[in-house]
């Protein structure tokens, strides 16, 4: 059951080390590509350059060892997770080591490639060799100065022993390890030794967190900096044909009022990539001495807008999505056997057609970036997931070499995906070219929410036939706005299950702007799929989870290179499921759904638990069991875990976002419901322990939740649920009268 | 403009804001204080939350006249080095995820405890439901307040 997917890499092709000027240790690496030829780590501290190494340790001359790691943190806890493997295997005291965010303010931090959600499975082999070899170079400097053979040394907590009992601290040896070669054949520890991985560490932020200490992009204050706030296109379609300012200007704190908009169509002339993910209208900034006067002088100016494009509406969105499901006009992103011919002799066939709305990410932060602009450098700081893509936008916009632009990223007020499309770092960018001053842009709630980037609204259409009580055809169709699904998710579960199975995506092209949300695709195709087996279950008069195993049974993972989930481990988490969530032998008055999904490189099952209350139908608990493999920081993870499983049923229930003349229905959240303290659910974890190397966390238990609930309340109240959020319908969440239990 | 004298963290200020500047864009942008985070300005995510005498306010909807006279605390005075127990209880039970919400589930938190030591699961759950976390962690959030709680006894 190995991965499919290890890295292997020279050692010194991803790590070297260097003597730092003040005494001790740095050593430099890459965690996601190898280091040029002829890289060196620097001798002084304030030359980190993170274009080579994406990541450095120093082990001081008194021991202590610090992690400098510029890598996002957006709340997915990988600023804490990644130093514990590299402590684990350096083996050292966790309480010694010191975790930094990539130097700020330095003219040699330009960037560095972003981790996105995979930034434990893909950092794990470079994080474990690199404090291994670390590890290996302090034990063979101990070694050489008492002239014994390095074989002979053991290590605890930073502390070198040798067979004659005599001992060495690291900081007593690190300035002749810096002289050693590096060697290419360490050993790794066994799991079964690990003494950090394992036990939970809490977040290394969380002082600052909890006493208010500036972390964000909106907390970012620079000498000289204004402020902000644009008035953007009030509808998708939208372009600005004139605006009066003349009251805006005179009111207090107001510096100046410009109009932009020629920067970022002449950019995407250039690179028509990115004409998805911002408008091409003009807009017009206030700037200001602060971010309210910025907002009320915003809200002073009056505007005359001009229909662009097609001014659309989720009507006519609903209509042209139905259209491609009725029509013949896919991309076939998977296709076995022969499902026509399958369902075409066929006993029985079900057909269900599943709908999502668009869906805001409404990070509890808004956007937000600094920018500044001088002759010298663009200077760009703030909030962003992929800050390499937008530094090499901003320079294309701006006609600057790449290496003029110097980004600095914040902790980040959540991601969600919206991050990682930095409009608004193209939008400070182009206004402070245009004002030459330092200047932060503030969305308001409003802006973010309301002229975002969103979750494409999405239907698919599950059709499956089944043959003397087996399934013997399987046919999804997709239909989406904007983009369909992508990489490797047509071949996800149920794919190798059934030998007719085909896998169709259409796309209805929308001047909404949309792109990736938790889980992209997969946080309603798992709701789908996972509602519709349910159906097919009671259809068949099987056991919905007999049905899943039986499935699972004819898949031959190793025969087919695109099936990335494994049997074994979908059964294991399926079990242990129904054990943990004492499935089947649940009182009456409680009804179960079930849900096993993979995404993300992880398998998942969850069990929801509803229960009538006060008449109604009440999500009380879910059961989440993960295999994500090694779980490195425990306390972090089942965070990561619960966070997913509770988004989940929030958007499941309440997420909704309309469209009528271009508009979206919501601006804020007095229209919008996130779901809240007494909306949720009890959630209990189950990590299975194996000694595999870890896949992604951040996301695969957000996609099950919503069929699991769904699959409950249809147990509850003979209704099934075709159409998100469930609030919706909500004449489909009452439970028959007869069946209201006192 | 006019100049206002607040009083913030147990120290008098003085302020040269319009008259209609919320509360939270006065802590933000003219006293340094950012720790009181925007997220809606409309005092529907409590993520701006803060203490007036004591009493859990939304900032973003207070003008200055509202807190004439009055006591401010934010984040940044809750405690001076982060000991106050609810500070505590929050790192104990590791509740962040992103973590930009967290000043204003504090804040909200640690003024019901001082009205409601002892409460009930369902009490706490009342009490934190008018503030959004959108990582959801709200189960932590929801044990942390019951561990505060316990450590205040």
């Amino acid at each position: 059951m190995s991965s499919k997917t290890n890295i292997t890499f020279s050692r010194r092709a991803f790590m070297r080390t260097s003597s730092l000027a003040g005494g001790g240790m740095l050593i430099g690496f890459n965690l996601f590509q190898a280091c040029k030829p002829k890289a060196e780590p620097p001798v002084d501290l304030s030359q980190l350059n993170y274009n080579d190494f994406n990541a450095f340790i120093k082990i001081a001359d008194n021991g202590a060892v610090t992690i400098f790691s510029p890598n996002p943190e957006i709340g997915q806890g990988v600023k804490t997770s990644m130093p514990m493997i590299i402590a684990e295997e350096l083996d050292v005291a966790w309480q010694d080591v010191y975790v930094e965010q990539g130097i700020l303010d330095t003219e040699n931090y330009q960037r560095q490639v972003a981790g996105g959600s995979q930034s434990i499975r893909f950092g794990w082999d470079a994080l474990r060799q690199t404090g291994a070899t670390a590890k290996q170079m302090l034990v063979n400097a101990a070694a050489a100065r008492w002239g014994v053979d390095a074989s002979e040394c053991t290590v605890s907590e930073g502390v070198i022993t040798n067979a004659a009992g005599e001992t060495l601290g690291y900081g007593d040896v690190v300035n002749e390890a810096t002289q050693l070669e590096v060697p290419e054949d360490v050993a790794l520890k066994d799991p079964k030794d690990y003494k950090i991985m394992g036990q939970s560490k809490v977040n290394v932020d969380i002082d600052k967190i909890t006493t208010g200490k500036p972390l964000f992009g909106l907390d970012y204050k620079a000498d000289g900096m204004v402020y902000a706030a644009l008035v953007r296109p009030p509808a998708f379609g939208k372009k600005l044909v004139s605006y009066d300012d003349s009251k805006a200007r005179t009111m207090s704190g107001v510096i100046d009022i410009v109009k932009i908009g020629e920067k970022v169509r002449a950019l995407l002339e250039k690179d028509p990539s990115f004409g998805s993910k911002i408008s091409s209208s003009d807009k017009i900034a206030v700037i200001a001495e602060s971010t309210w006067q910025a907002f009320k002088a915003k809200e002073a100016i009056e505007t005359v807008w001009e229909d662009d494009t097609t001014i659309e509406s989720t009507a006519d969105h609903d209509k042209e999505l139905n259209k491609i499901l009725d029509g013949n006009n896919f991309n076939t992103m998977r296709s076995d056997g022969d499902v026509n011919k399958a369902f075409a002799e066929a006993d029985e066939i079900l057909e269900r057609t599943y709908e999502s709305p668009f869906l805001p990410h409404n990070c509890m932060e808004p956007m937000n970036f600094y920018a500044n602009v001088t002759d010298e450098k663009v200077h760009l700081v703030g909030p962003i997931q992929t800050p390499a893509w937008k530094a090499g936008l901003v320079a294309n916009m701006l006609d600057r070499e790449e290496k003029d632009i110097l980004l600095e990223m914040t902790r980040m007020g959540g991601g969600f995906g919206r991050r990682l499309y930095g409009d608004f770092v193209i939008e400070a960018a182009e206004l402070a070219a245009t004002i030459n001053k330092p200047v932060k842009v503030v969305f308001t709630r409003e802006d973010d929410m309301g002229i975002g980037i969103y979750r494409p609204a999405i239907k698919y259409r599950i059709k499956a036939g089944i043959k003397d009580g087996q399934i013997t055809a399987y046919h999804l169709k997709e239909a989406a706005i904007n983009d369909g699904m992508y990489g490797l998710i047509p071949n996800f579960f149920p794919a190798g299950a059934i030998d007719n199975y085909q896998v169709d995506s259409g796309a209805h092209d929308s001047n909404v702007t949309t792109g990736a949300w938790r889980a992209p695709y997969t946080n309603f195709l798992a709701s789908a799929e996972q509602s519709f087996f349910d159906e097919l279950a009671e259809l068949m008069e099987v056991d919905k989870i007999q049905l899943r195993l039986d499935l699972l049974d004819k898949v031959d993972a190793a025969a087919d290179e695109r099936i990335q989930y494994s049997p074994e481990r979908m059964k294991e988490v399926i079990k242990v499921a129904v054990d943990k969530s004492g499935w089947g032998t649940k009182p009456s008055s409680v009804y179960q759904g079930f849900v096993n999904y993979y995404c993300h490189n992880s398998h998942v099952a969850q069990v929801a638990d509803v229960e009538i209350v006060d008449g109604d139908p009440v999500v009380k608990k879910i059961t989440c069991v993960v295999d994500c493999g090694i779980v490195v920081n425990p306390s972090g993870a089942e965070n990561q875990a619960e966070g997913g499983v509770i988004d989940g049923v929030g958007h499941t229930m309440y997420g909704d976002f309309a469209f009528e003349g271009g508009q979206g229905h919501a601006q804020n959240f007095d229209r919008y419901r996130l779901i809240r303290m007494k909306e949720v659910p009890e959630v209990e974890t189950h990590f299975i322990q194996n000694e595999l190397s870890p896949t992604g966390l951040g996301e695969p238990t957000l996609p099950p939740a919503g069929g699991a609930i769904a699959n409950a309340f249809s147990a509850a109240t003979g209704n099934r649920y075709y159409q998100q959020p469930l609030m919706k319908n909500p004449e489909l969440l009452k439970v028959p009268e007869k069946e209201v239990i006192g | 403009m006019p100049t206002y004298q607040i009083k913030v963290n147990g120290a008098s200020q003085t302020v040269d804001v319009s008259e209609d500047t919320p509360v939270l864009w006065v802590l933000r942008d003219h006293l340094d204080l950012v720790g009181t985070k925007y997220g809606c300005g409309i005092g529907q995510c409590g993520a701006c939350t803060i203490h007036v005498d004591g009493t859990a306010m939304r900032s973003c909807s207070l003008t200055l006249a509202q807190v004439d006279g009055k006591s401010i605390t934010t984040i940044e005075g809750l405690s001076e080095d982060g000991s106050h127990p609810v500070q505590q209880a929050w790192n104990e039970v590791d509740v962040p995820q992103c973590g930009y919400c967290q000043a204003g589930q504090i804040m909200t938190a640690s003024a019901f405890l001082e009205n409601n030591p002892n409460p009930t699961e369902e009490e706490v759950k009342n009490a934190m439901h008018g503030n959004i976390c959108r990582c959801a962690s709200y189960t932590r959030i929801k044990k942390a307040v019951l561990t505060a709680a316990e450590n205040m006894d």
